[in-house]
C-alpha cells in the first residue's frame, strides 16, 4: 500500500447571463445636493461584491471619485427591477445598466457645468477627483459639488440618469436547438495535482495551477476571491459533497455539517493562477461573468488527476474513499 | 428542570435573566440582548458562526445552556470591538479580502482572537487547526489564513523580531 | 493586459461591506428587530410518496402559544405553482402545501405559527396526517421504465415534456451517425453526479411584517432575486403586487440555494392572516434535506474521433434528476444544451437533455446550473479520448478548442473566444512542454500553429 501522485487538468467555458436571455436589470443614478451620486438598484449582493463593483462602474462612467458613489440596493419600493443574482449575470446586466444610467447623469452634470462656466458641453472633461474643467485649461473649472448645488438651488435641474440592460429573449428551436443562449463566454483551465492513499482511499489535493479568461476584470481582488473560493468548492464537489451518499437511495441524508462533509481550512492547497482579459463585446467595459465557472474546472481536473495517479477510470463524483477503493479493487480483479 | 435566575457579565455589562433549563446562550445573546454578531448558521455546533468567549475559553453559544454558565463572563464580537483588541485582525481581514458574504466572519473573528490569545505566534498548521470549527462557504479559507498570518507578522514585527 | 484606459474599473478597491462584516454590524434579514414577532414551523411529510387520507390539526391548534395553523385549505390563491410560470414555464405542478398526495419526504404539509420557535415546533409535531403509503421511485433510469410509479399526473412517463411534445431539450447539428461510420475511433462512457447542497452559511428565511391599514406586507428576505420573489409570492397568494414590498440585497451566501421561494409565500400568508410579523427560517437540517439541492446528472457521451485528434461527432444523452417537482429543471436542461459539447468545435452534434422526475427532494439551481455536470463529464471524457487514440490530452484539447467565428452546435458563432489562450497559459503555469506549433495557436486563427 502506498501513496500515489497524479496530475490532471480540465478546460471549460462558461456562459454569461440567463440562458436564452430575457433577464433585464435596471439602475437609477442621481446626484445629491453636495455632489455625491446615489446608484439605486434592487440587485442582490450574495457576498461576491456586487455593491463594490457597481460603485466602481458608476464612478468610472461618471468620472467622479469612488467614495462619492453610494450604492443603494435591495428594496423593491425604491430600486427598479433586477432579475436577480444568478447565472453569472449580475456584473454584466447590472453593470451595463449602471453605465447607461451614469452616462445620462454625467451628461446632465456636464450641461449644468457648461452653463455655469459658459462653455459648451463638448469642451468639458472630468478629472476623476471631483472637478470638471475645460479640456486643456485646468484652471477653468467647477467642482462636482458646486455643479450639483447649482443644479438644485440655482437652475432647478436634475442630475440623474436611467439605465437598463436587456438581452432580448431568444427561444430555442425545439427541433434543432438553434438559439442565441448567452451574452459571452469566459474560460478556465485548471491543473490539479493529487496524492491518493491506496490503503484508505483518501485523496489529498496538493495544488491547483489555473488560468482564467474573464474579460475585463472590474475588481481583480474580487475575481481572485471567486477563483480561490471556487477552487475550494470544486474540491468539495469532487471528493466529498453530496446530500445522497447512497444515491439513488435517499437514506442517510446528512442533516448537519458533521455529516455533510466539506474540505476544511487545513485541506486547502495553494492556488496559483493567471488571469487573462479578452474583452467581451457587450460586457461592461468588456467584463464577463466569473462567479460560477471557477467551481467547474477543478472538478474534472481532480478526477483526471486521480485516474492518472491510480491508472483507473472513475467517472462519477464525489470520489469518496469508497469510490477510490472500489476502483482499485476492480483494477486488481481485471489484472488477474 | 425548572427555570431559574442566571447572572452573566456580557461584554462588561452585568445582566440577569430568568431562563429555562435548556435555553441556549445564543438565544439570550441574539434575541434578548440584541448582540446580532452572534450568527445562527446551524444551532447544531457544526459551523462556528455563533462562537463567543466564555471565561477566556472559545465556546459555541448555540450548544451552551445558559444555566450552565451562570456567573460567567461572556464576550461577543461586539465586546471585542469595544476594547479594540482585534483592530489589527479586522484590518488584515479587510486588506486580504478575507470575507465575502460575511456571515461566518463574526464567529471567525472570535475564534481567531481566541487562538491568538492563547498562542500569539501560531504556525500555519496551528492556524488551520484554530479555524477547524468555523465553516466558510465563500472564500476557500486561504484569504482568512493570510489575514491571520498578517496579524502574526505584524505582532512579531512590533516586538522587534 | 489592459483592455481600455480605465481609472477605477480594474482596480482592487476594498470590498464595501467588509468594514461591517469584521465588526459583526452587517445587517442580514434576520438582524432586523420587529416587536411581537411570531414564528412559523412546517409539518412535513414522513413518506417519499403517499396518499393523504386525513389532516388533523386540532391538537396543534390547541397547543401552547399557537396563533394560526395553515393547511392547503387556507391558501387564498393558487394551490400549485411553478416559480417560472410568469415567463411561460409550466405546468404549475408543485403543491404550496401538500394536498391529496405527498411526493417527497420532507414536503410541506401544514404550517404552524406560534409565539416562539419552540412552541411552533412542538405544535407542528402534534399535527396528525393519515397516509396511505405508495410505491416510490428514486432511480432516474427506473423512473423512465414502463410501470414505474408515477410521480405526478402531469408527466405520465416521469419525464418533462418540452415544446412540440419532445421528450428532451435537443440539439441536432450535422449527422452524427454518418460521422460515427467515418470515424477512426468511437469513444463512449457514462458519467454520474450526485445531489449537492448549496450550503450557504445563512439558511433560507424571511420575516413578513404587516404595515398596517392598507394591507401592505414588507418581506425581509434573503432571496437571490427580490422582484422575482415578490412577483411569485403575489401570484401564489393572489394579492396585487402593490401590496408587497421586498427588502434584502445583503445575503449570507446563495450559490443558487436561495432562488426557489420556499419561505416567502407561506410566511407572507401567515402575516396576512395573523396581522403580526412572522419569521420562517429554515433549520440547517431543513436546508440540507428540504431546500432544493443541485440535481444529480447522468451524462452519456459517444464521440467519433479521427486518428489526428479531430472529434468529428459527439452524441450526448443527459438525464437530470429533478426530484418530485419541476422547479427550474427544464431551464437547467436547456442551459445544458446550450453548453454542450463544451469549448470545442465539433461538426456533428446530437444532444438529448431529459428531465426526469423521482420521489426525491426537488432539485434546482446551483453554481453552474446545467453546466457543472456537463463540464465534468466532457473533461473526463476528453482524457479518455486522448488515451484511446494515444494523443497528449493538452494537444487534443487545443486541436478541438473553438476559435473565433466557428459555428457552435446551437448555430451561434463563437464570440469573445479565449479557450486556446487559457489552455496555453495553464500549460505554461504547470510547466507543460508543448510542441512549438501548439504554442503558437490562437483563438483568432484555426490554421496558426
Amino acid at each position: 500500500m502506498s501513496k500515489l501522485r497524479g496530475t490532471g487538468f480540465a478546460a471549460v467555458n462558461y456562459p454569461t447571463g440567463m440562458h436564452l436571455g430575457g433577464d433585464p436589470t435596471q439602475s437609477l443614478v442621481h446626484a445629491t445636493t453636495s455632489g455625491n451620486f446615489v446608484v439605486t438598484m434592487s440587485s442582490v449582493d450574495l457576498g461576491q461584491g456586487l455593491k463594490t463593483i457597481l460603485a466602481q462602474i458608476a464612478a468610472e462612467t461618471l468620472g467622479v471619485p469612488l467614495d462619492t458613489v453610494i450604492v443603494d440596493t435591495g428594496d423593491t419600493d425604491t430600486g427598479p427591477h433586477c432579475t436577480g443574482t444568478f447565472a453569472s449575470r449580475t456584473t454584466h446586466r447590472a453593470g451595463n445598466a449602471v453605465i447607461m444610467a451614469a452616462a445620462e447623469a454625467r451628461q446632465a452634470m456636464l450641461e449644468v457645468a457648461a452653463e455655469k462656466l459658459e462653455v459648451s458641453v463638448e469642451d468639458l472633461e472630468t478629472d476623476g477627483q471631483g472637478n470638471i474643467h475645460v479640456k486643456g485649461v485646468e484652471e477653468k473649472a467647477i467642482s462636482v459639488a458646486e455643479t450639483a448645488g447649482a443644479a438644485h438651488f440655482e437652475l432647478g435641474k436634475t442630475i440623474s440618469g436611467r439605465g437598463i440592460f436587456l438581452k432580448t429573449p431568444s427561444p430555442m428551436d425545439p427541433e434543432t436547438g438553434e438559439s442565441d443562449p448567452d451574452s459571452t463566454q469566459a474560460h478556465a483551465c485548471t491543473v490539479a495535482e493529487v496524492e491518493v492513499d491506496t490503503e484508505t482511499g483518501n485523496v489529498e489535493v496538493l495544488g491547483f495551477k489555473s488560468a482564467y479568461e474573464v474579460g475585463q476584470q472590474v475588481n481583480p481582488a474580487l475575481v481572485k476571491g471567486q477563483i480561490v473560493g471556487g477552487a475550494w468548492m470544486g474540491m468539495g464537489h469532487a471528493l466529498q459533497e453530496t446530500t445522497a451518499p447512497y444515491y439513488p437511495a435517499i437514506d442517510h441524508a446528512p442533516g448537519d455539517f458533521q455529516s455533510y462533509v466539506m474540505p476544511g481550512a487545513a485541506d486547502m492547497p495553494s492556488v496559483e493562477c493567471e488571469v487573462l482579459e479578452i474583452a467581451s463585446r457587450n460586457g461592461p467595459f468588456g467584463a464577463k461573468g466569473v462567479g460560477e465557472m471557477v467551481t467547474n474546472s477543478p472538478i474534472p481536473a481532480i478526477v483526471n488527476a486521480i485516474n492518472n495517479a491510480l491508472g483507473v477510470r472513475i467517472t462519477r463524483i464525489p470520489v469518496t474513499p469508497e469510490v477510490v477503493l472500489r476502483a482499485l479493487d476492480e483494477k486488481a480483479a481485471n489484472a488477474t | 428542570m425548572a427555570s431559574r435566575i442566571v447572572s452573566l457579565k456580557v461584554n462588561g455589562q452585568n445582566e440577569e435573566f430568568i431562563v429555562g433549563a435548556l435555553t441556549s446562550l445564543q438565544d439570550i445573546l441574539r434575541d434578548t440582548l440584541n448582540y446580532t454578531s452572534v450568527k445562527e448558521g446551524c444551532r447544531q455546533g457544526g459551523c462556528g458562526s455563533c462562537s463567543v468567549i466564555i471565561d477566556g475559553e472559545l465556546r459555541l453559544s448555540c450548544l451552551t445552556p445558559v444555566q450552565e454558565v451562570d456567573g460567567s463572563e461572556v464576550t461577543t464580537l461586539e465586546g471585542l470591538n469595544q476594547s479594540n483588541s482585534i483592530a489589527a485582525l479586522q484590518q488584515q481581514f479587510i486588506d486580504k479580502y478575507a470575507a465575502q458574504c460575511g456571515f461566518c466572519t463574526p464567529g471567525m473573528m472570535v475564534a481567531i482572537q481566541a487562538l491568538l490569545d492563547r498562542n500569539p505566534n501560531p504556525s500555519r498548521d496551528e492556524i488551520t487547526e484554530g479555524l477547524a470549527g468555523n465553516i466558510c462557504r465563500c472564500t476557500g479559507y486561504l484569504p482568512i489564513i493570510k489575514a491571520v498570518e498578517g496579524v502574526v507578522a505584524e505582532m512579531s514585527g512590533a516586538s522587534g523580531d | 493586459m489592459a483592455i481600455k484606459d480605465l481609472k477605477i474599473v480594474g482596480q482592487p478597491v476594498k470590498l464595501r461591506d467588509l468594514d461591517t462584516h469584521v465588526t459583526g454590524e452587517t445587517v442580514y434579514y434576520e438582524d432586523i428587530r420587529v416587536p411581537r414577532m411570531l414564528h412559523l414551523k412546517m409539518h412535513r411529510s414522513i413518506y417519499p410518496h403517499a396518499k393523504i387520507l386525513n389532516i388533523d390539526t386540532s391538537e396543534a391548534k390547541s397547543s401552547a402559544g399557537v396563533v394560526c395553523v395553515l393547511t392547503h385549505e387556507d391558501l387564498p390563491g393558487k394551490k400549485k405553482y411553478n416559480g417560472l410560470a410568469g415567463v411561460g414555464v409550466g405546468p404549475e405542478d408543485e403543491s404550496v402545501l401538500a394536498f391529496e398526495k405527498v411526493r417527497w419526504k420532507g414536503e410541506s404539509v401544514v404550517a404552524v405559527i406560534a409565539e416562539t420557535p419552540k412552541q411552533a415546533e412542538a405544535a407542528a409535531a402534534k399535527v396528525k396526517v393519515d397516509y396511505e403509503e405508495l410505491p416510490a421511485v428514486f432511480d432516474i433510469m427506473e423512473a423512465l421504465k414502463d410501470g414505474a410509479p408515477v410521480v405526478t399526473d402531469h408527466w405520465p412517463n416521469n419525464h418533462y415534456i418540452f415544446p412540440d411534445n419532445h421528450r428532451a431539450a435537443q440539439v441536432r447539428y450535422g449527422d452524427v451517425e454518418k460521422a460515427f461510420a467515418e470515424a477512426d475511433h468511437i469513444v463512449e462512457d457514462v458519467y454520474q453526479t450526485q445531489p449537492i447542497e448549496q450550503a450557504p452559511l445563512e439558511t433560507n428565511g424571511c420575516i413578513a411584517v404587516p404595515e398596517g391599514g392598507d394591507g401592505r406586507i414588507t418581506v425581509y428576505s434573503n432571496t437571490q432575486g427580490l422582484q422575482f420573489s415578490l412577483d411569485v409570492t403575489a401570484d401564489i397568494l393572489g394579492v396585487p403586487t402593490s401590496k408587497l414590498r421586498f427588502i434584502g440585497g445583503t445575503v449570507g451566501g446563495g450559490f443558487g440555494g436561495k432562488v426557489d421561494l420556499q419561505p416567502e409565500p407561506i410566511t407572507t400568508l401567515a402575516a396576512m392572516r395573523t396581522g403580526r410579523p412572522v419569521k420562517f427560517k429554515y433549520t440547517r437540517e431543513e436546508e440540507m434535506r428540504v431546500s432544493s439541492s443541485r440535481s444529480a446528472w447522468r451524462v452519456e457521451i459517444k464521440d467519433g474521433v479521427m486518428n489526428d485528434g479531430r472529434i468529428i461527432a459527439r452524441k450526448i444523452t443527459t438525464y437530470q434528476d429533478s426530484g418530485a417537482y419541476l422547479r427550474f429543471s427544464s431551464y437547467g436542461g436547456m442551459k445544458h444544451c446550450g453548453h454542450m459539447p463544451g469549448p470545442y468545435t465539433i461538426p456533428n452534434v446530437w444532444i438529448d437533455s431529459i428531465v426526469v422526475f423521482t420521489n426525491r427532494t426537488p432539485s434546482n439551481a446551483m453554481r453552474g446550473f446545467g453546466v457543472m455536470a456537463g463540464s465534468f463529464a466532457l473533461e473526463v471524457q476528453m482524457d479518455k479520448v486522448a488515451e484511446t487514440i494515444g494523443m497528449d490530452p493538452w494537444e487534443l484539447r487545443l486541436i478541438n478548442a473553438y476559435r473565433e467565428g466557428d459555428m457552435k452546435s446551437h448555430q451561434k458563432e463563437v464570440e469573445d473566444a479565449g479557450m486556446v489562450e487559457t489552455i496555453l497559459a495553464a500549460a505554461k503555469l504547470a510547466g507543460k512542454q508543448l510542441p512549438e506549433e501548439f504554442q503558437k495557436m490562437s483563438s483568432l486563427d484555426r490554421k496558426a500553429g
